[in-house]
This record gives structure tokens, sequence and C-alpha cells, in this order.
């Protein structure tokens, strides 16, 4: 077994292993630290690949955004999921039917001549750098469609804010001009009072 | 080198737009009226510079630019002034309207001004992958438009169906053309003409990416039986905002047939062609018929569209230069019309009141008779009544069907814009010969909406009677 051999299945063993606890765990904060396990070991097979510009944009995206943001949701819902746990054996055959005819498809189209005549690619030089060529290929023959697609997501920005930035006339929101503004005077008053005695009683005693 | 870096000003327009879009778009952020007055002129300008630009940068012979995803011909000229203009005259009707309505009237124009950006990149698109991206831009803009307004139940349904419709249309038009891009290993528009010409083996591979693609395309014209969305949405959304997409995506999508039907697939013309007359039989009919039962206008024009998006059709599928050039000239006049049409209603409503009724047009030429002649020209001309130019976009198809041979599908058309001028007439009738009810008024749109209606009506009158010029430099694009 060569050490590429090993390396790939210690991250393939790591994946599947952090995937099934995805779904097993009862906590959802432990599925989603898992789901990022699972994220990062398949981030190394592409790695061992030669896909280093996919497995850097799927620890910087989904890593690092994706799932930070599923953590937030898992952490502000506070989500029950005992009903949703509830139903397994009624949903079994169904379930174990659509699993079942997913594997006897994946066996045959992995089975089939097209795939097993699939020679392995060469591998690249030393000085060969993945991200380099899609970077040279984007900024180039499609410098066009690059930027188009810019324009999608700026598209996609401004409909997100029109659709859902409403200004509520009752919301509270903090004046800071105002805040800045303020002067002593209009917060706090001096009373001058004339000194009184001790002896007022009790009450007045606990209340200062 | 040196003829790279030419390459990158070959798309000028479009750099054009979308950098004065933007700067509406920064412009708008510090404006305190909530009309917004320097966005909308400054939106206007936009459209008014990349026009120019477009006129200016107009090549003599078709130019491949930037590694083949670009294209600069006469087609693409004439189409993007027509829908640039298109999307002026929805700016310009729908201004005070959406002011009316509480519609944040800083999104309605950037939303606009990308649609039309991607409008424009999708009539000159040479690679798959910019007509996707042009067309995703257009849409996408559009969905949030007609979702602008957001205190109407019935616009945000309609954008909830626009979205999802398009989406399932997107994905149809994307698996066929990753059929095709495995069947010729190429995105280049031409290359992938090329191949399907040269390689007859390719059939199967190439007939089943067509279904898909034209499933797709009929979708996004809203041809029957994949118009379900046309009615819901034209209905649903703000005027305003039907207005837009009622004219120049017409044009857009008119562009797209021509460069995935004529351009990419031109040697399969006996496939598509079959599967377009039954898509423009289906429409022609569906649409006339079921709209003669509506007593909304707008979804009766809504209909009405479904039915001229059969005459488009019929145009492409004779497969000649005079079929596209006859189609192209249909798909300009009908957006011009389509916008006098909904101008129309948006000239009546006010404030609180759509006047998207039937009967909100009874009695107009008692109150208004200048307005009432000008929507007579509009629905005589939507109608195919000499001397109009409708009459013309009509008997320019059906030449071009005829010349083809295909004698019985002209006089199928006939039939059923026959059957379509019955509710045409009818909005006539109401307009001539019913008392007014309730109070039919012009008194809530601005002075701009009546002189660009009246303008508008008189330049379907004038293209009627003058309609060489326009016709010929659609022919001339296929020349």
């Amino acid at each position: 077994m060569t050490f590429e051999k090993f390396v790939f299945y210690v991250f393939a063993l790591i994946t599947v292993y952090a995937a099934f606890r995805v779904i097993t765990v009862r906590n959802p904060v432990h599925a989603v630290l898992h789901l990022v396990l699972a994220f990062f070991s398949s981030a190394g097979i592409w790695l061992l690949a030669e896909a280093e510009f996919l497995g850097i944009t799927l620890v910087l995206v989904y890593v690092g955004a994706v799932m930070v943001l599923f953590l937030f949701v898992v952490m502000m819902l506070d989500v029950n999921l005992a009903p949703l746990r509830e139903g397994f054996v009624r949903y079994l055959p169904v379930g174990g039917a659509i699993g079942g005819l997913m594997i006897l498809e994946m066996s045959l189209i992995l089975a089939s001549r097209h795939f097993a005549a699939a020679k392995a690619l060469p591998p690249h030089g030393p000085h060969y750098s993945n991200t380099r060529e899609l970077g040279a290929l984007l900024y180039t023959d499609y410098a066009y469609p690059f930027e188009i697609a810019a324009f999608i997501l700026l598209v996609a920005i401004v409909a997100a804010i029109a659709l859902t930035l409403r200004r509520r006339p009752d919301a509270r929101r903090q004046q800071v001009g105002e805040q800045v503004r303020v002067r002593r005077q209009d917060r706090v008053r001096l009373v001058a009072m004339a000194a009184e005695s001790r002896s007022a009683g009790p009450a007045e005693e606990e209340g200062s | 080198m040196s003829s790279e870096l030419s390459d990158v000003l070959v798309p000028l327009p479009e750099i054009v737009l979308a950098g004065l879009a933007s700067l509406v778009l920064i412009v708008d952020v510090f404006q305190r009226s909530r009309q917004r007055p320097a966005t909308y002129y400054l939106a206007q300008l936009s459209l008014l510079a990349t026009m120019v630009t477009v006129w200016a940068t107009a090549p003599d012979q078709p130019v491949v630019a930037l590694h083949g995803t670009y294209i600069a011909d006469t087609m693409a000229v004439v189409l993007k002034l027509f829908l640039l203009l298109m999307v002026l005259g929805v700016f310009v009707y729908g201004r005070r309207y959406l002011d009316q309505r509480g519609v944040a009237p800083g999104e309605f124009h950037v939303l606009g001004l990308f649609g039309a950006l991607g409008m424009m990149i999708l009539v000159s698109a040479h690679s798959f992958l910019t007509l996707y991206l042009g067309l995703e831009l257009m849409a996408l803009s559009i969905y949030a438009m007609v979702a602008l307004h957001r205190d109407s139940r019935a616009a945000s349904e309609a954008a909830m169906k626009y979205f999802v419709l398009g989406a399932l249309a997107s994905g149809m038009l994307l698996y066929g053309i990753s059929i095709l891009y495995g069947a010729t290993g190429s995105l280049d528009i031409a290359t992938v003409g090329a191949r399907i010409g040269d390689q007859a083996q390719l059939g199967v591979p190439v007939a089943f990416a067509l279904t898909f693609i034209v499933v797709g395309l009929a979708f996004k014209f809203g041809a029957v039986p994949f118009h379900m969305w046309v009615p819901d949405i034209y209905d649903g959304a703000p005027t305003a905002v039907t207005l837009y997409l009622g004219s120049a995506p017409k044009i857009a999508a008119f562009g797209m047939a021509i460069r995935l039907l004529a351009d990419a697939m031109g040697s399969s013309l006996a496939d598509w062609s079959g599967m377009l007359v039954i898509l423009s039989v289906l429409s022609m009919g569906l649409g006339n018929l079921v709209a003669i039962a509506q007593t909304n206008i707008k979804r009766m024009l809504a209909y009405s569209t479904i039915s001229h998006v059969g005459f488009i059709f019929l145009g492409i599928l004779a497969g000649t230069a005079e079929g596209y050039g006859s189609a192209m000239f249909y798909a300009l006049t009908y957006a011009l019309m389509s916008l006098g049409s909904f101008g129309m209603i948006i000239l009546l409503s006010r404030r609180g009141f759509e006047a998207d009724r039937l009967d909100d047009f009874k009695g107009l030429n008692a109150r208004h008779p200048w307005f009432a002649a000008m929507m007579l020209i509009l629905m005589f001309s939507l109608a195919g009544v000499p001397p109009l130019v409708g009459f013309y976009a009509k008997l320019a198809v059906l030449q071009a069907v005829v010349h083809v041979g295909q004698v019985w599908l002209a006089a199928v058309a006939v039939l059923f814009s026959v059957i379509g001028a019955f509710y045409y007439l009818r909005v006539v009738k109401l307009m001539y010969f019913d008392a007014p009810e309730g109070e039919v008024g012009v008194a809530g749109q601005g002075l701009d909406v009546r002189v660009l209606l009246s303008l508008n009506a008189l330049a379907v009158l004038g293209l009627g009677l003058f309609p060489g010029a326009l016709l010929g430099w659609c022919m001339a694009a296929f020349g």
C-alpha cells in the first residue's frame, strides 16, 4: 500500500464516520461539528486528487461561512428534535427502498465498462498549481461570463435587501447624533434642598 | 495580444450600462426624497447613453470577441436598441404609479437596468455559458421586481410562482445545453452548430437536447402548453412591472431563440420546426379562445400575449431568413403594442384604483376622446387591422410561412386571429358605445405618461403606414 493510498483510506474512513455521526448524534450542535469534520476530510481527499482549489474553497466557504451560519441557526432556534425522530419505523420501508434503489443505480454505473475503462490521469509535475490554472482560465477565456456572474450576485444582494429590509415605524433604534449632542442639563437636574434630619423614620432610611 | 486588448472594448454597450447601473445604485443611497428624482433621471440617462453606444459601435460585419463568448451583429444591435427603448418607456410609465403604491423606486429602477443588461448579454451571446448567465441576470431581476410591492399578496404569490416555474424552465434549458455540450464538446454556438452539421451520428443526443431546449424556450416565451404562469403573473404583478415583463423580455427571448435554434442547431431545422408548429398552433388557439372569457384586462392581455407568441414562433419555424426577419419584426412591434396597452391601464389608474377590469374602460370616449382613440389604435393593431403595424407584422409572418409551403398553418393562424379580433373589438365597443361607470379619468398620472402614450400609439400607426424601414432592417439582420 502506497502512502497516498494509506492517506486516502484514513481520510475516507474519517469522512464516512463523521457523515454517519451527523445523522445519529442527538445534539444538533454536535451534528454540525461532525459535518465540519466531514467537510475537512473531503477537502483532504480533494487535495490528494490534485484539486487544491476545490479543497481550499470547501474549507473556506463551507466550513468558514456556511457551517458557522448553521451553528448560529442551531443555537438560536431552540429546535426540539424529538418530533422529528418520531415515525422512524413508519418511514423505514420507503426510505430503505429509495436507499436500496440508489445503491443499485450507483453500482450499475460504477460497475459498467465505461467507468472500468477509464484510466487514472497522469500526475502533474511538482510545479503544477491547480489554482493557478483555474485562475488563468477564469480571467482570460471566461473573463466575460465571470464578470456577468458578479453582476448576478450583485442583483441577488439588491433583491434580497429590497425584499426583506422593511422600515417599521414603531421600531426603536439608536439615534447616535442625538446621543452625542445631549447635554448634562437635559438629563440631570440638580435640585437644591434643605438638609433633613435623620430622625424622619425607618421607611426613609431603607429607601435611601 | 494587442487584438485581445481591443477585444475588451467590443462589448462597450454592456460595459456602459453595467457601470451606469452601478452608479445609479450608489446615487440612490444618498437621496433623501422618497420619490428619488435623481435615480429616475440618471436611470433614463443611462439607458439613453447605452442606446447611443449601441448605435455608435454597431459593426458592419458580425464581430466575435472575448474568446468566442460575445458576438456583435446587426440582429443584436437592433434588438438591443429596441429593448432599451422599451425599458425607457416602462420607466416613464411606471414612475408615478409605483410612487402611488409605495413601491421603492430606487430598487425598481436599479433592477430594471440590471434586467436590461441581462437582456443585452442574452441577445449578443455567442456561448451557451454567456447565454445562460444573461438569461439568469434578466430573470432574477424580474422575479425581484414582481415581488417589490410587498404589501400586495397577489404580487408575492405571482413572484413565487414565477420564480419556481422560471427555475424549472432554466433547469430544462440547462439540461438540454449540457447534453449538447456532451455531444459536441463545445459551448461555443458557432462550433456547436458546425459539429452538429458535420456529424450525422450526433442525431439522437441532439434531438434529445433539442427537446429540452425547446421546452425551456417555450416556458420563457409562455407558449402553450407551458403558459400557465403568464396570466397569473401578468395579473398579480404591479402594472408597471407587468409592463416591463410584457415588453422587453419578449424581444430578448426572440434573440435567445434565434441564437439557440437557428445559430446553434440550424441543421436540425426539420426537428425543431415540427415542435414549434405544435407550440404555435396551440398557443394561437388557446390564447385567443381563453382571452374571450376574461373580465380583467391584464389577464386578457396576458392571453393575448400567448397568442402573439404563437405568431412569433410561426416566423421562426419557417427557418428561412425571411421567416426570422418577419418574426423579429413581429417581436419588436408586439413589444411596442404591449407597452402601449399596459401603459393605458397605468394612465387610467390612480392612487388606490387599478383600472384593470374591462368595465373600467366603459365610456372612455365620452370622458377622454383622445385617449380612447389611442386605445382604439392599439387594440386594432393587436387585432391585426390594416393599416396598423400589427397587420403588417402578421402579414410578413404569414408570407414567410406560405413561402416554405405551410399554407395550412397560415390558414389556421388567420382563423385564430379572426377569433381573437373579437375581444380586442370588445374593448373598443366598451369605450365607444357604453355609458361610463364610476370615475374614469387620467388625472392620476402626469403629463409625461400622457405624452408618451400618445407617442406610443402614434408610433404604432406610423410604423403601420411606413413599415418598410423597420421591416427592411429586420430582414437585413438575417440577410
